[in-house]
């Protein structure tokens, strides 16, 4: 049953190198650089995005994901959601108003699975880059690169993801739209939206807390997706699999790398989810084709690179 | 000279400055200003897994036995300073100086 988060909110992620990193975000997927703060934070959105921004950019010497924020409705959900986790077992702490540039408190808590989630019900909402208000154009002049529409999910490993997907569901009011499960039943990789999305975040199983996988950004076609990989080519930027498509979520897609070594996707289509749709299941020995459904097989090193 | 029976047929451009390189025993010449792993993975080699190419997930870590090289920035959590001085480092990150002779090493 769905409690009050609406949508993926943002992302911070680490990176080595902060010029570089703009390059890629900023250059080559088009994202836009909104803010800069004087913890030497850089902010980000897709030019669909109406919030002020959606990635935030932190230099480290370790790459990786430090955490993904989710919207809620209003103030009061928020509250409720913070008990709720308490409630729950999970630890809970809290980030004032400002933290985190033009975003309200932030309820921070950490998943079975390792990794940091926040929930927010304000952020400050700027609209969609380069479009009016009233009568606006489809699309704003002067996007650069892959001219990605928005931050779209994660794919985040880990262990526990049946107890990771239990706190979604229970606490959070996420439903399983897709899984992948193991010969002996137990579910090795979660698919979970809050919205009408195929998905707004996913785990999948693995020793380690806390990785990132992949964080994917939203095209418009398939015919963006393919100049998306000759741009790929004419900035030499590392490529991991694709242009092809998923079978789970059926989505188009390609991966490739940041020049920190966090794994990026650029999608377009795929399935719909409504809260009453039962979950699609495919079965882990069929494994390549869930994940590449043209290529039908896995490439060793595409479950075991990770930040 | 190694048959290349088994292997993409990849021409070096002419008068590129290379260096020879060895990993496990598998050879081959890596250019002036290029990493060690884009060398290997452009000649068709297959000595080490290919990752990221960003120094950041770890899946070509090598150590080097004989050489000089410089390394692009490399994920601390890869590779700590006590590794770094030992030698450690990831094979994407490595711009050869000289000959190299390397190890893979697997966490
Ligand atoms: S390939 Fe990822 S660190 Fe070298
Ligand atoms: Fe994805």
């Amino acid at each position: 049953m769905r409690k009050g988060v609406i949508r993926p909110g943002h992302i911070q992620l680490r990176v080595m190198d902060m010029e570089e990193a703009l390059k890629h975000y900023r250059d080559l997927i088009g994202l836009i650089e909104v803010n800069r703060d004087d913890k030497g934070r850089v902010y980000l959105k897709g030019w669909t995005e109406v919030d002020k921004y959606s990635l935030v950019l932190v230099e480290s010497d370790t790459p990786g994901l430090d955490f993904i924020g989710f919207k809620v409705l209003n103030d009061d959900v928020l509250n409720g959601l913070k008990n709720d986790l308490i409630e729950y077992g999970c630890e809970v702490s809290e980030f004032p108003a400002g933290e985190l540039d033009s975003c309200g408190r932030r309820v921070s808590f950490v998943a079975p699975s390792g990794h940091t989630f926040e929930l927010f019900a304000d952020k400050e909402q700027t609209g969609k880059w380069g479009l009016a208000d009233i009568n606006p154009d489809p699309w704003p002049l002067n996007l650069t690169g892959m001219k990605a529409e928005r931050f779209d999910h994660c794919l985040l490993m880990g262990p526990n993801v049946p107890a990771t997907q239990a706190l979604f569901e229970q606490v959070l009011g996420f439903g399983l739209s897709e899984q992948v499960v193991a010969p002996d039943n137990t579910v090795v990789a979660a698919f979970m939206s809050c919205s009408l999305k195929a998905h707004d975040i996913a785990f999948v199983d693995c020793p380690d807390p806390g990785k990132l996988h992949h964080v994917s950004f939203l095209l418009e076609t398939w015919q963006d997706l393919l100049k998306a990989a000759d741009l790929l080519t004419m900035t030499e930027t590392t490529k991991d699999v694709g242009p092809t498509r998923h079978g789970l979520t059926s989505g188009q897609t390609i991966y490739f790398f940041d020049p920190s070594g966090n794994r990026n996707e650029v999608f377009c289509g795929g399935d719909y989810y409504y809260p009453d749709h039962p979950p699609v299941t495919w079965k882990a020995e069929d494994l390549g084709k869930a994940i590449f459904y043209h290529e039908l097989y896995i490439h060793p090193t595409y479950l075991e690179v990770l930040t | 000279m190694q048959p290349f029976s088994h292997r993409p047929v990849v021409f070096l451009k002419e008068n590129t400055m290379s260096y020879h390189i060895t990993i496990d025993g598998e050879h081959f010449n890596c250019p002036k200003g290029q990493t060690v792993l884009i060398a290997m993975r452009t000649l068709g080699v297959d000595c080490l897994p290919v990752g990221c190419c960003a120094g950041g997930c770890g899946v070509c870590k090598v150590i080097v036995l004989e050489g000089d090289y410089a390394t692009k920035v490399m994920s601390r959590a890869k590779v700590s300073i006590e590794d770094e001085a030992k030698g450690i480092a990831l094979a994407c990150r490595i711009l050869p100086e000289s000959d190299l002779t390397i190890c893979r090493v697997k966490d």
